[in-house]
């Protein structure tokens, strides 16, 4: 009995497929599971290890080294604000401000109804909607507190639910590759570029030597 | 070795200016070791792949961008490369890597369990700044967090090394400890609610340069430089570690693992570590006893001894010398098994002498194999195991074949009963069923040597080692005996690692302790004569094998039994057997340490000093000869084995001829064939740290240096530097490196037939409803020298079976519900394990572990076979 759902379990392992060596879906596999509970629970990560065959203390080591990874429960949304050099000149403190008494937590927190958790983030890549912020990894800004008000009522009643969705989920390797990746085929290459240079290089010496020959 | 070493390709290079050479591929941090350089570090470990984690190395390198500062532990020396570890951007480096590791370390020495061998102490003061400039809030930590019952982490005093992490995954496979956070949150971590769950888990205490990781057992026990210490052995199994004994005020308090290359390459498992603490166990005997009227009453000596040999004459005149039987001896080291030897074979007479609990292998068969060492396993292309789980049996021999394996440096066969820690790490494996053993030859040729394109091994089959043992009881001995011989045919130049675990067996085997043996690997027949002329005489027929011995006990052929160290109540698969004989016997002697179920049995309990109170050599599963030594006095009236030989042997009239232990090495060395010209070892043994393999003509004697790197096992050298030097040294005399070549061996492995056939009796079929029953042992058990420790006395496991997951759906029931296996009206009960490697048609069971004990299911005799119900 997994703690993921079945069906999660089948993405897992064709995530796991596309890889040569099981262990490089580790993180790919941290996103999905985070997927499903918006945190990444004990039994989620027990889970994830036995699919790419590690410990679940490594899984664990790994998943604690990312921000994005959140190894406690967390609101339904998931909100970053992002305080970074562009953000703060146009107000992200400030925000940050309004956002705290508005939701009634400091960054880390969860409000007691578990709808939203805030966090305080470095850049995010959204310097032209500066402050920026991202809900469930969704992009939005630039904001104000009036903006931020109507975002969360609009989060709450459910109005958002096609844009945000409930859990932020990043990955999208679910493509049907049909293989692994092509060693033969790169290999083959390989030797064929290697063959050219050493071709290549044998012109270029025939031609020195032309050269030298002559002077002398 | 020596050849290899110098085959190997040299490169030369400058080293603070000066030429010097190195052998190609080394290190630049090893490189300059060699020529005399130590470059500080903490996360480099000479058996560990480098990372270069904590720059604590930092060198300037020559490059064609000028000098520039290279981690030495991470960087190959090269010809020609210009090396500088003494010049101001390799000392402003080392200063700002101490000051920026010392961050936050906390300033607590005086309180912490490494000051005075901590390397990061000692490396603040030889090469660190002095000062900090850092004023700001250290991190805090909860502390200290138990990470498993015998380890404890202080994660304020991490320098994230990473090395212990780097064993659990590396070395041992089982990596339930990584770093977890970034930054300066990062800190060693176990998963939440689980623990750092290994037999291993002490070494990591050793090998970590600070004191984050600390050892419950020793934990504020004592300071380092009041400590005194020995090099001796581990003799909890037949693998005999080398480690380093040491005690205060006469008390023994920790080990630590010595870098042997031969043998356990520094590493420890956590049972051999601690195991001594049974030297300090409540029920220890501590004076001669004697059974009056139900009751123990302590003795002198003089008086148990009169007693012993009273009985043993009476017995002898009554019914015999054969009435006598001697069980057991692998607690023994070899002085004591030679003179228990000489007392049954050379004095009374009698060849019922069985150092095995009839869970072994005959040691005729063992002898005439091309015998393996473990150093071969680092050499060889294909391993084949047919042998219970090396992880519980011989810990640290699975060490060295885990990390070949999963490096792979060669292929894997495996033949067990369900699953090990090696299975998935095999090229091939079967599962072995009771009576189908025999089939495992056709299965190698056919389906492994030939999918691996190896058909050819036949002929070169230099490069397999065999690791044969007992897999589990329950599958006749005498099956795997003759598959075992069938092997040795089929493959003439391969080799055969022995994997029997009982301490010395090997040394108890060697000394005779085996009916038909005599000492030195010899048989009564070939020897007979010869031993004859020496000793007052030897047995005239071959003897019996304990289980033998145990009938005839029975049916009154025999009377009178000597235990020498063995429990058979606990430790013989039959326990109805030992029981029955046990009511029967007229006398039961026991040469005892330790209060166990047996010895409730026995007339005369003479008290036997333990492993580190008593000095003599023990032989390993490669024939390894090595000396252990004794670090404290032994407790109460305690003797060494090999004086209550002589005492007997002096009240029965004949005296052994042994004043001390050295006289016992010299007449081995003279008589016992296979161990020929090895008196430097049993007479002035403290100075040959790896000791030799018997026959020395067999195995060339390898020197090699041990590593003796401060940082590689904190604790011994910087022990030494304050006083109280080890005993024995780090490299060999010169003299021992012509020790192979001065020896006329007269010993010839081919006396041991392996054409000879033996013929086991062929199962019966089993119902398909019925299950053939295998009980497998573990590391940790009820064992009483695990019980009577006090850090392993609650490591014992609840029993299980364990079947194949097809079963648990057709009986209905899941893994961890109980179950109940029967053999007739006996029913035992106990958890259910799942095991997909196990075969459909067995149920392995566990030995010796709490609540049931299956062993009532079990009878030599027949075959077992079990049904299994809700
Ligand atoms: S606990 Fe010790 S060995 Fe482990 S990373 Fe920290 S300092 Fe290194
Ligand atoms: S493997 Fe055996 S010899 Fe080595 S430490 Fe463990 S019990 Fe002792
Ligand atoms: S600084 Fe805020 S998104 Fe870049
Ligand atoms: S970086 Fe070389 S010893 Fe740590």
């Amino acid at each position: 009995m997994t703690h993921l759902s079945a069906e999660l379990v089948e993405k897992c392992k064709k995530v796991v497929e596309l890889y040569p060596s099981k262990r490089s879906a580790l993180i790919p596999l941290c996103h999905i599971a985070q997927g499903q509970n918006g945190w990444l629970t004990p039994e989620a990560i027990e889970d994830v290890a036995s699919l790419v065959g590690v410990s679940p203390a490594e899984v664990r080591g790994t998943a604690s080294f990312y921000d994005m990874f959140h190894l406690e429960p967390v609101g339904k949304h998931v909100i970053a604000m992002c305080t970074n050099i562009a953000c703060m000149l146009a107000g992200a403190y400030e925000l940050l401000e309004h956002a705290q008494e508005k939701l009634g937590v400091s960054p880390g927190g969860t409000t007691t109804d578990k709808e939203f958790t805030l966090e305080e983030s470095e850049c995010l890549a959204g310097c032209d909607k500066a402050p920026c912020i991202q809900v469930n990894h969704r992009f939005f800004g630039p904001m104000d507190n009036a903006s931020f008000d109507t975002l969360l009522a609009d989060l709450k009643s459910g109005k958002l639910a096609d844009v945000v969705p409930p859990h932020g989920v990043l990955i999208r390797i679910d493509r049907e590759h049909k293989r692994k990746v092509n060693y033969e085929a790169i290999d083959a290459e390989r030797v064929e570029i290697d063959a050219a240079i050493k071709e290549r290089k044998l012109k270029l010496e025939a031609a020195n030597n032309a050269t030298v020959g002559k002077d002398s | 070795m020596t050849e290899k070493l110098t085959n190997e390709e040299t490169v030369t290079f400058t080293l603070n200016g000066e030429e010097k050479t190195a052998v190609k591929g080394e290190l630049i941090i090893e490189a300059c070791e060699k020529n005399g350089e130590f470059i500080p570090r903490f996360c480099y470990h000479p058996r560990m792949k480098p990372v270069g984690m904590c720059r604590m190395c930092l060198v300037e390198v020559s490059s064609p961008r000028g000098p520039s500062l290279q981690p030495s532990c991470y960087v190959e020396i090269q010809n020609g490369m210009e090396v500088n570890t003494q010049s101001d951007p390799v000392k402003k480096a080392q200063d700002g890597v101490l000051e920026y590791l010392l961050l936050n370390h906390p300033l607590d020495c005086p309180v912490c369990d490494k000051g005075g061998e901590c390397p990061l102490q000692d490396q603040t003061l030889s090469y660190g700044p002095g000062e900090s400039r850092f004023i700001e809030e250290k991190r805090h930590f909860l502390k200290p967090l138990k990470i498993s019952s015998l380890v404890e982490l202080d994660r304020e005093r991490c320098i994230q090394c990473g090395r212990c992490i780097r064993f659990a995954k590396e070395i041992s496979g089982e990596a339930e400890i990584d770093f977890a956070g970034r930054g300066e949150d990062t800190e060693v971590a176990i998963f939440p609610g689980k623990e750092f769950d290994s037999y291993f888990s002490l070494n990591t205490v050793q090998i970590c340069p600070v004191g984050a990781l600390t050892a419950v057992p020793y934990r504020f026990k004592s300071r380092p430089w009041d400590l005194e210490q020995i090099e001796s052995t581990c003799q909890f199994c037949a693998v005999q570690c080398k480690l380093s004994v040491q005690s205060s005020q006469n008390e023994i308090l920790r080990t630590l693992g010595i870098d042997s290359d031969a043998v356990n390459q520094s590493w420890l498992c956590d049972r051999g570590r601690f195991g001594f603490e049974a030297i300090y166990s409540s029920n220890r005997v501590n004076s001669p006893k004697i059974k009056k009227d139900g009751e123990f009453i302590d003795v002198s000596w003089p008086e148990a001894v009169e007693e012993v040999a009273r009985a043993l004459s009476v017995a002898k005149i009554a019914n015999g010398p054969d009435s006598i039987g001697f069980i057991g001896g692998a607690r023994l080291n070899n002085e004591g098994a030679y003179a228990f030897s000489k007392l049954a074979k050379g004095v009374i007479g009698t060849d019922n002498v069985d150092a095995q609990l009839s869970d072994g292998i005959d040691p005729n068969l063992i002898f005439g194999l091309r015998r393996a060492t473990i150093n071969d396993l680092d050499q060889a292309e294909i391993v084949v195991t047919l042998c219970g789980d090396l992880r519980e049996e011989l810990p640290v021999l699975f060490l060295r074949l885990r990390t070949l394996v999963a490096n792979e440096a060669l292929l894997l066969a495996e033949f067990s009963i369900g699953e090990t820690p090696l299975s998935q790490y095999a090229a091939f494996r079967r599962s072995l069923v009771p009576g189908k053993v025999q089939n495992l030859l056709e299965e190698l040729k056919d389906s492994f040597l030939s999918s691996f394109g190896r058909d050819d091994f036949e002929q070169k089959d230099g490069g397999i080692v065999f690791v044969v043992g007992n897999p589990g009881i329950g599958i006749d001995g005498l099956e795997i005996e003759h598959s075992i011989r069938a092997l040795a045919k089929s493959f003439p130049n391969a080799k055969f690692l022995p994997a029997l675990r009982r301490g010395n067996i090997f040394g108890a085997l060697d000394m005779g302790l085996s009916p038909g043996l005599l000492p030195g690997r010899v048989t009564l027949k070939s020897h007979g004569s010869f031993f004859g002329d020496k000793w007052v005489c030897v047995p005239e027929k071959v003897g019996k094998n304990t289980k033998e011995m145990l009938q005839s006990v029975i049916d009154g052929t025999m009377d009178t039994l000597i235990l020498l160290g063995s429990d058979p109540i606990s430790d013989f698969p039959d326990k109805n057997l030992v029981l029955k004989a046990f009511e029967k016997a007229k006398n039961i002697i026991c040469v005892e340490s330790i209060m166990n179920e047996s010895t409730k049995y026995a007339q005369v309990i003479l008290p036997a000093s333990m492993d580190h109170e008593r000095a003599g050599t023990v032989t390993n599963l490669e024939g390894r000869v090595t000396h252990a030594g004794d670090k404290v006095t032994a407790s109460g009236a305690s003797f060494d084995d090999w004086v209550i030989a002589s005492l007997i042997s002096a009240e029965l009239g004949d005296d052994l001829g042994f004043n001390s232990r050295e006289d016992i090495g010299s007449e081995i060395c003279s008589f016992a064939p296979a161990y020929r010209s090895t008196e430097k070892y049993f007479i002035s043994g403290n100075d040959f740290g790896d000791g030799v393999v018997v026959p020395i003509a067999q195995v060339p004697v390898s020197i090699r240096a041990r590593k003796s790197d401060p940082i590689e096992v904190p604790g011994l050298s910087s022990i030494e530097r304050q006083g109280s030097p080890i005993r024995s040294g780090n490299s060999l005399p010169s003299s021992v490196a012509k020790v192979g070549s001065e020896s006329q061996i007269s010993f010839d492995n081919s006396m041991f037939d392996l054409n000879s056939t033996v013929s086991y009796k062929l199962l019966e079929e089993k119902r398909e409803s019925s299950f053939y029953l295998v009980l497998e042992k573990s590391l940790y058990d009820n064992g009483t020298l695990l019980r009577e420790s006090k850090s392993f006395e609650n490591s014992a496991r609840e029993s299980y079976f364990k079947l194949n997951p097809v079963l648990l759906a057709e009986l209905g029931v899941n893994e961890g519900d109980m179950i109940t296996v029967s053999k007739e009206s006996v029913k035992v009960k106990g958890r259910v394990v799942a095991d997909s490697l196990v075969s459909v048609a067995v149920v392995v069971a566990s030995w010796n572990q709490n609540s049931a004990d299956s062993r009532e299911l079990i009878s030599l005799d027949n075959v077992n076979i079990v049904e299994v119900e809700r």
